[in-house]
């Protein structure tokens, strides 16, 4: 039989041949020296766009604490109009970070305290009326945050003379004092972890494993997309998860002016991640689509490219308030999920695919 | 030629590798039971979903709430007896019913290891597994030595045609000339020692890997059948299954087929084994007198050659079944299950479902986490059964909730082995007026490529 052995290693090694000799005929692939440096990417991610975005996000919540401070030893229409605006700058940056549930802001639930909405109004007026109130306690999540500034900025009472009129009361001070501390101590919480600690250990977490940062980092992305941007800004409001659209469940109610700027912010944070680019001077680096054109995927890298500006086109003509959108022309708002949900299955389906990363869920065996 | 049947059916060998067949499968399995209780997939797959997936004919096997953990403990437990050979028929018939069972609560799990193990405890049923070496001789007294060739020749026969017709199935031109999967699932194992940065992303390795995949699945039951190449095939099951083990996640069945491989060798192998057992239990058995026959008799056995040879015939045929249906047998898969068609896809899908009021017009979409598991959502979305069977349960549920007029659509993408996603379902067609059947499915929109291939 040694015969049929030499046959079969004869075999194995002309396979081996006709698949090296195949593999030279592409030379322009990337494939040939070592393997992707996932841990690039992760200190592109950490360096370059998320630890800024929580450094500006820091410093927005430091001005908006201080003219917090101003309003309060002085409530008058300008006071008022310096706080909003203070809100306003930090709630675009916060659209930088929301996507970043991982490491301390995961472990501390910062999304679920800083931007749950719609908010409970009655919560927070049942807080101010008690005055004593845990703030981190999740029954809180929907009476805290940047929705619950919206309120007690915007939506207190009827209009400007009233709301400062409310603001009399220390009541109110008080209350829209304690949320914006604890927004700015949260923030500061998460961002010194990421100064000392957590960069280290994120950068260096590039195993294929359910638990790596690498692989959560991605699916957190993914999910965010999902649920955070399609679904929460656009797809509830526009009730398409309910028999009837729900335009009071819009991001920015209130302030009603603002929910289409905070979510186009959101858009360019969620794409100028996937380009890679660095957060304010978008010098380009590391990212998902470095990897996937590693990984020879040049085609969904274009097609999400034309998908990201079609999406950006759906979203700018909606109206400045998605609240009157949903009731004006509500088809519009549906098409601009329509165009977010095909990123989502472009991300979900064909970049997960091309990374096979572990995914965190599925606990059995394979075939 | 008649002659020569006979003569073959004739034919005596010794016991001794199916005693020891029967032992090592009976601990596995009780361990396979062990373990997957021990990682808490009792609960997560069977007790804690709110729906099952059912296979067509099957609709009536449903978990059986708490009840599930004693069929668990019934399977478990006759696996023990299958290998003590206690009540052999009695001990392999409750665990090919009760495997069974489980295997066909909820088709989320489908395996096809699964598969293998419910084909091979019915073919065990019928063959003499406890005539040699088992607590059975002890009751009877009465031990065999021999018997008939063609009862180890059926077991041989089914592992080489899982082998074989996997070799077969990787004949395509993904899996050859593009080598997909392999190239999309052996990168992401980068963080291996040693071969991972080295190995894993280059494109010759991806295609040597493929290839050789094929011509070992191809040719590996030959090479087990002559004596000559037998040791080396063996060595070769030995490194395939364990390096297929490092790689993927593929629990207890790179186990299985390595014990199971041992049935090929001589019966002086398994003498061997059989001895250094009764050494470690010297003390116990050497008491028992018993009467030892050669030649071991069938009681039926006409009828069990006849319905081994439908059974094998069926084996043979049904794998290629899909050549009835339309369309590609990736991007549709009927047919794909129960073909021993292994690792060959990479396939991924998104589905949403959209409830519609047929008369209004009026819709919303579903979130599918309502309804089912993470795992339950990824095997859904790409397999049009699934989609089919969740959409009537959909259906139901909002007719429950006093919904009118219901109408179930779903917007539905694919992407099968690194291909650009594409359209799966007919988002026009309702669901709801679908039902489901052994005949082709229309509303699964056409694959926009070409595999060629068996």
């Amino acid at each position: 039989m040694f015969t049929l052995r030499k046959v079969f290693w004869s075999v194995f090694v002309i396979c081996c041949m006709v698949a090296c000799s195949s593999s030279d005929d592409n030379p322009g692939g990337g494939n040939n020296g070592d393997g992707y440096n996932r841990g690039a990417l992760l200190i592109n991610m950490a360096d370059n766009i998320i630890i800024p975005a929580f450094q500006d996000l820091d410093a927005k919540l430091e001005a908006l604490k201080s003219s917090k401070n101003t309003f309060i030893a002085a409530p008058n229409q300008v006071n008022l109009g310096e706080v909003r605006t203070a809100w306003l700058e930090a709630y675009k940056v916060w659209q930088y970070v929301e996507m970043f549930n991982i490491g301390k802001a995961e472990a501390i639930t910062y999304a679920f305290q800083m931007n749950v909405y719609p908010t409970s109004t009655q919560d927070i007026e049942a807080n101010v009326a008690s005055g004593s109130y845990d703030l981190e306690h999740p029954n809180n999540n929907d009476a805290v945050g940047f929705p619950a500034l919206d309120y007690m900025l915007f939506g207190v009472d009827v209009d400007d003379a009233a709301i400062l009129t409310k603001y009399a009361d220390a009541k109110y001070a008080t209350y829209l004092s304690d949320l914006v501390d604890q927004m700015k101590s949260l923030t500061s919480i998460v961002l010194s972890d990421w100064n000392t600690t957590y960069r280290d250990e994120f950068v260096n977490s590039t195993d294929n494993t359910a638990t790596s940062a690498l692989n959560k980092f991605t699916n957190d992305y993914v999910f965010y997309f999902e649920k955070g941007l399609r679904a929460n800004k656009i797809g509830i409001p526009a009730g398409n998860f309910s028999a009837t659209p729900l335009p009071e469940k819009v991001e920015g109610l209130y302030s009603d002016v603002y929910s289409k700027t905070l979510s186009l912010e959101a858009l360019k944070a969620a794409e100028q991640l996937f380009q890679g680019e660095a957060y304010l001077t978008n010098a380009k680096g590391e990212s998902f689509k470095t990897y996937l054109e590693f990984l020879k995927r040049e085609d969904l890298v274009s097609t999400l490219n034309t998908r990201f500006v079609e999406a950006d086109a759906k979203l700018q003509v909606l109206n400045d308030s998605f609240y009157d959108q949903v009731n004006t022309d509500n088809t519009k708002m549906t098409q601009a999920y329509d165009a977010l949900q095909k990123i989502v299955v472009l991300l979900k389906v064909d970049m997960l695919q091309a990374f096979n990363i572990s995914v965190d869920y599925v606990d059995a065996d394979g075939d | 030629m008649i002659s020569s049947i006979a003569t073959y059916l004739n034919r005596q060998t010794s016991a001794a590798p199916l005693a020891v067949f029967r032992m090592f499968f009976g601990i596995m399995m009780c361990y396979g039971m062990i373990r997957f209780a021990y990682h808490g997939w009792i609960d997560t797959l069977y007790i804690q979903p709110k729906f099952h997936f059912s296979y067509f004919g099957f609709e009536w096997v449903k978990p059986l709430g708490n009840y599930t953990y004693l069929l668990f403990i019934i399977c478990g437990l006759s696996s023990l007896m299958v290998a003590a050979g206690y009540k052999y028929r009695l001990a392999i018939i409750t665990f090919f019913l009760s495997f069974t069972y489980i295997e066909l609560m909820d088709k989320t799990t489908y395996l096809n290891h699964y598969y293998f193990i419910s084909l091979l405890s019915f073919v065990m049923i019928f063959l003499p597994a406890n005539a040699h070496f088992s607590i059975d001789n002890i009751k009877r007294g009465t031990s065999y030595e021999n018997i008939p060739n063609w009862t180890i020749d059926a077991v041989k026969l089914l592992l080489g045609i899982v082998y074989f017709y996997a070799g077969l199935a990787k004949i395509n031109s993904d899996w050859l000339f593009r080598a997909m999967p392999l190239k999309i699932w052996l990168p992401s194992k980068y963080d291996l020692p040693l071969i991972g940065n080295s190995l894993m992303h280059q494109d010759w390795f991806h295609f040597a890997m493929s290839w050789c995949g094929m011509l070992y699945d191809l040719a590996i039951p030959f090479l087990l059948l002559y004596k000559r190449t037998r040791l080396f095939a063996f060595v070769m099951v030995l490194f395939f299954h364990i390096f297929t083990r490092v790689l993927f996640p593929i629990g207890m069945f790179p186990f299985i087929m390595i014990v199971s491989t041992l049935i090929f060798f001589d019966s002086g192998l398994h003498k061997n084994i059989i001895n250094a057992i009764k050494k470690v239990l010297g003390s116990i058995t050497a008491k028992v007198g018993i009467h030892y026959k050669a030649y071991y008799t069938y009681k039926f056995r006409k009828p069990v050659i006849m319905l081994f040879t439908l059974f094998f015939t069926w084996q043979l045929l049904f794998p290629f079944r899909y050549v009835l249906y339309p369309g590609e047998l990736f991007w549709t898969e009927e047919g794909f299950r129960f073909s021993w068609r292994v690792m060959l896809m990479e396939k991924m899908g998104i589905a949403t479902f959209k409830i519609v009021d047929g008369e209004t017009g009026d819709y919303f979409y579903v979130e599918n986490s309502d309804f089912l598991t993470d795992f339950q959502e990824k095997q859904m979305s790409f397999q049009p059964d699934f989609i089919l069977e969740y959409a009537h349960y959909l259906g139901n549920h909002f007719k429950g909730q006093g919904h009118q007029n219901i109408q179930v659509y779903v917007e539905s993408f694919v992407a099968l082995n690194g291909r650009l996603s594409q359209p799966y379902i007919d988002d026009k067609v309702d669901l709801y007026q679908q039902k489901e059947s052994l005949k082709s499915k229309d509303w699964i929109l056409p694959f926009n490529d070409e595999i060629k291939g068996l």
